[in-house]
């Protein structure tokens, strides 16, 4: 990456350590997904489009946080929404059907796989994994970043900066995981639950983009307001139906009739 | 349709997986009317008035805050019954041969009944938005609107009549 184009405002050694996380982090996350296909490799096959979707959600992440892309998203609110988009709901979502705890199951020694699993089970990721919770946090962040001074914050500090793209990455997620995860989930809230829990969240979505249309934050044009508003809306819409549509076919396949059901497949996810 | 039902009338056998009874009839009708009502509140709204005849707008800045609300939630809930109402269909579909007939007729009456509580409820009560603006009859939109509305809904309320299980059969119902 050259940073020669950016001027003096990133072109500071805090914007450089942001990018530099950025990078190392997105290669040992990639580097691990490897290494567990390696290590399990022993085991029955893993599916490749797990493993194609994964880097695709990792190529999403890429793509909103370092390069050209995240470069205009410096100054063009339609470019900083198309990395929003990449970053907090299509990326998770791919990363999500990479199943990377199902893998690290697989790959991990039995001890501290077992660990593994009984973190996940413990309270505090229980309650952080409820759908009505990751909701808030993801809906709730997005709101305080676009209604407060946070957003022009964000291209002033690199510190908030990475704070606030981090948020919106591990909230999308872990609301994603929460709705259509396919990795084991021993607390899965019932389709109902997470039915009502996605309207809610794409209703909140929606209604945030055309209060932006309206009311840009600061520092952000009219024109860039209304063009950056309706692709966090119609974005955000298709991605909503993805997940309704995951959502449904969990229910489909969970409610196969019996007599219809292969024998000794599973009945319930 | 008859096959799911035991000669005596008692439940029907078939179950879903947590053993609740699941009638293939009636969730016939619910797939078709829950399309029909999706389809027409998400994507004939978005496609057909948004970008095709764009009579509609993103939002014209005079909208309330409590219409906004109300807007977002109505289409998260359009996009997801229209989701629904195929995966109900599919689910039908590998129980039971579908009767397309029924569900024909419980999405034109899904159509019909969302454009005429558009058009009287969300453009004329609640004055949330209107057909087209800044046309002088606008009326005769209105008048268009609801009529051709009333018209899909009767058919569709026909066409289930028709195709009840019980049409021409001493049962009661279905």
């Amino acid at each position: 990456m050259d940073h020669d184009h950016g001027g003096a405002v990133h072109a500071t050694t805090g914007w450089v350590a942001v990018e530099v996380v950025v990078v190392v982090g997105l290669l040992v996350v990639a580097v691990a997904y490897a290494a567990g296909l390696r290590a399990s490799r022993h085991r029955s096959p893993w599916p490749v489009h797990r493993t194609a979707l994964f880097a695709g959600g990792l190529g999403c992440v890429a793509a909103a946080l370092v390069g050209p892309l995240a470069d205009a998203a410096r100054t063009s609110f339609p470019a900083h929404m198309a990395g929003h988009l990449l970053l907090g709901m299509l990326g998770p979502l791919l990363l999500v059907q990479g199943a990377p705890v199902t893998l690290a199951l697989r790959a991990l020694p039995v001890r501290r796989a077992r660990g593994l699993s009984r973190v996940l089970r413990s309270r505090p990721v229980r309650v952080l994994t409820h759908p009505a919770v990751a909701a808030l946090l993801a809906g709730g962040g997005l709101w305080a970043l676009y209604g407060t001074d946070l957003y022009p914050a964000t291209h002033v500090s690199p510190l908030v900066h990475a704070a606030v793209h981090a948020h919106v990455l591990l909230a999308g997620y872990v609301l994603t995981a929460s709705l259509v995860g396919v990795d084991p989930d021993p607390h899965r809230a019932s389709v109902a639950v997470r039915s009502v829990v996605l309207v809610g969240y794409v209703a909140a979505h929606s209604v945030l983009a055309k209060h932006l249309y309206a009311h840009p934050p600061a520092g952000v044009g009219a024109r860039d307001a209304e063009v950056g508003a309706q692709l966090m809306s119609y974005g955000g819409d298709v991605v909503d139906v993805a997940l309704v549509v995951l959502v449904a076919a969990g229910w489909y396949a969970a409610t196969r009739p019996r007599e219809a059901a292969p024998r000794g497949a599973p009945v319930t996810r | 349709m008859a096959a799911s039902t035991p000669a005596d009338g008692s439940r029907p056998r078939r179950t879903d997986a947590r053993g609740g009874p699941v009638d293939p009839e009636r969730r016939t009708v619910l797939a078709g009317v829950l399309f029909g009502t999706g389809v027409a509140a998400s994507m004939v709204d978005l496609f057909v008035f948004h970008l095709a005849l764009q009579w509609h707008h993103f939002y014209d800045r005079s909208t309330t805050a409590v219409a906004i609300t109300a807007d977002g939630f109505f289409h998260a809930v359009a996009w997801s019954i229209t989701v629904w109402g195929l995966f109900l269909l599919a689910d039908v579909r590998r129980r039971v041969p579908v009767r397309w007939g029924r569900w024909t007729g419980a999405v034109l009456a899904g159509v019909g009944g969302f454009q005429l509580f558009d058009g009287v409820v969300d453009h004329k009560l609640l004055r949330i938005h209107q057909v087209r603006y800044g046309v002088e009859q606008l009326w005769l939109y209105d008048a268009v609107w609801i009529g051709s509305a009333v018209l899909v809904l009767l058919a569709g309320l026909l066409v289930l009549r028709r195709t009840r299980p019980d049409h021409g059969a001493a049962r009661s119902r279905g």
